[in-house]
């Protein structure tokens, strides 16, 4: 596909370019030396100053891996399974069973598509409900095979039409929420781009939520929120700024567990490495989760969604 | 296991609102010109055309709730400002002035037709009832007060925002956390029963709002996920009447009932007392 680069990604990818192009030249290793040094200082500089709205343009990049992106390097055996037995098979959620390291776990993540006949089968990331009621089937298949359950979250939102209206959208959300709080085997979740309010929630939450550096997880999009606040969508980057939702705020406010780095530059620029670094992620919080009874790593869940909220007691 | 407190039926304790708008008012829906003392007594439903005016969680406490209205708990918690979002101090403190509520939702112990309940109402007249922290932390408590107290939870929203934006991710994370509370409520085999009028949409629909043992709707009540305003954006044309109505969710099976104003505190008593009857004891099974 054609190069799609970020407007302050261009002069990093410039440079790299033109190192690129002296490699295999004679005598030009001191020139490439400092070619090097420089990329790596604009990098640096540049990604060490991101304003949240470039975080949103990282995660919305149309090269991040996506769920079946990332599947072949984190699994083996991986078998994708399909429909929600009720209505559909929804692509913009896809669910299976895989092995990790050794032991067998189940995987829901959403889907996109990196052009575009696939993004609109996929529906552009976006459920519908029989996305989420075929997630909870999977819960289900999980806590009954004593599996642990793998969610990697990006999505824009739920779909905004009138099928997922009719057939009942808020109730397969609401339902997911009640049947995750009380699951019998360990939930993660790793966002890993777009964290696009109830659509993202419904396989969103669990024992541990991690994100990776460049996603966000917000209540409503930077779009919709600056058309409510200012009229206006084309202010999504100041209300970016208000709503405060990239993976170190999150961190900062307390609602996630850990921000999983991406490789320099962005997850796009190197899958692998970037779900290496999920790989260890995983890993580490089942070690933690593994060892829990199940009423305890329920209870602890619980805990963890009551402690959620900010407000104060007056007299 | 639900005490019968009061078997008298309960006086009618309806007391005269103010006309501060005047003696006479419009029906939004058919036009009518209705008398406002006589809507005030008819539940404030149109006469002529069924239309259910909004009305606020203190009308709702006394058309609900016996002698005694209700018995607020978990008062004075409010709001802080946790992302400093731009307006949310002025827009809570005006909503408060206007309201006189400390936030978006009344809850606490009270009695339908002699059955002990606990009882919460969001009111889309604070922020359009939306759920910032408070309102989730409060539904999370009633929840869990019902539990403790063995009472059925009786939850009624009018929740036009669903999660309050100004709060980000706390708000959203108020979904989970509510509806955490509600499968506890019943694995413990507690009755819980949501009312739902016009609007309740999008987080708090698809929260605890979906979530009760029996779902009750008034007539004509917006209710879902995405605002209709929004849809009919994103596909381009409009939508049929009746789209997103408490008919079309009992049509299409997201609904229970629907149910007239007048006749909610009889249905909900009648439901509480057929679910009751099998299960005198607390069933402690998890």
């Amino acid at each position: 596909m054609a190069e799609f680069l970020l407007d302050f990604e261009k002069p990093i990818v410039e440079l790299e370019k033109r190192i690129e192009a002296l490699k295999g030249l004679e005598g030009v290793d001191s020139e490439i030396a400092k070619l090097q040094k420089q990329a790596e200082k604009l990098r640096r500089k540049v990604y060490s100053r991101l304003t949240r709205w470039q975080i949103v343009q990282l995660a919305r990049h149309p090269r991040r891996p996506y769920t079946l992106d990332l599947i072949p390097y984190l699994f083996t055996d991986f078998t994708e399974l399909h429909g929600d037995r009720g209505f559909a098979d929804d692509p913009a959620i896809v669910a299976g069973i895989a092995r990790f390291r050794g032991r067998s776990l189940a995987l829901v993540g959403h889907q996109k598509g990196h052009d575009t006949k696939e993004r609109i089968r996929r529906n552009f990331g976006m459920p519908h409900p029989e996305g989420y009621r075929k997630a909870l089937r999977i819960y289900k298949l999980a806590e009954k095979f004593g599996m642990p359950v793998i969610n990697f979250v990006d999505t824009p939102g739920a779909d905004p039409g009138v099928g997922a209206e009719e057939r009942g959208q808020s109730e397969a959300i609401a339902r997911n929420l009640q049947e995750i709080a009380i699951l019998r085997t360990p939930i993660l979740v790793i966002v890993t781009g777009e964290g696009g309010s109830g659509g993202a929630l419904a396989i969103g939450i669990g024992d541990r939520i991690y994100m990776l550096e460049y996603s966000f997880y917000s209540t409503i999009s930077p779009e919709g929120c600056a058309s409510i606040l200012w009229r206006d969508s084309a202010k999504a980057p100041q209300a970016a700024e208000a709503l405060k939702f990239t993976s170190r705020d999150n961190l900062d406010h307390g609602v996630i567990d850990g921000v999983i780095p991406e490789p320099s530059g962005g997850a796009h620029r190197d899958w692998q490495h970037t779900a290496k670094f999920i790989a260890d992620q995983i890993a580490q919080a089942l070690a933690e989760l593994e060892g829990l009874s199940h009423e305890e790593l329920i209870a602890k869940r619980i805990e963890k969604f009551r402690k959620v909220g900010k407000f104060k007691t007056i007299r | 296991m639900f005490s019968r407190k009061n078997l008298r039926p309960a006086r009618n304790t309806r007391k005269k609102t103010k006309l501060k708008d005047g003696l006479w008012l419009k029906c939004e829906s058919c036009g009518e010109i209705l008398y406002r003392r006589e809507l005030d007594q008819s539940c404030w439903i149109c006469p002529k055309c069924n239309f259910h005016f909004r009305i606020g969680h203190r009308k709702y406490i006394e058309l609900l709730l016996d002698e005694g209205g209700l018995e607020e708990v978990d008062k004075g918690l409010v709001p802080v400002d946790p992302l400093r979002f731009p307006k949310y101090k002025e827009k809570y403190r005006s909503s408060r002035k206007k309201t006189g509520m400390e936030e978006g939702i009344v809850s606490g112990r009270a009695v339908i037709q002699g059955i002990e309940v606990i009882f919460a109402a969001t009111d889309f007249a604070f922020m359009g009832g939306s759920m910032g922290s408070v309102v989730g932390e409060r539904v999370a408590r009633a929840a869990r007060l019902a539990l403790a107290e063995h009472k059925p939870f009786v939850m009624l929203t009018a929740s036009g925002g669903g999660a309050r934006m100004q709060e980000g991710i706390f708000s959203l994370m108020q979904m989970p956390k509510t509806s955490a509370e509600v499968a506890l409520l019943k694995q413990a085999h507690i009755p819980y029963i949501n009312i739902l009028t016009h609007p309740t949409m999008a987080g708090v629909m698809a929260s605890f709002a979906s979530l009760g043992d029996v779902i009750i709707a008034e007539p004509g009540a917006l209710l879902g996920f995405t605002g209709p305003r929004v849809i009919e954006q994103t596909i381009g044309e409009k939508l049929p009447p009746g789209f997103q109505r408490s008919e079309f969710l009992l049509e299409h099976g997201f609904v229970d009932i629907v149910c007239s104003r007048r006749d909610l505190r009889e249905t909900v008593a009648r439901i509480l007392s057929l679910l009751a009857e099998p299960h005198k004891e607390p069933s402690t099974q998890t």
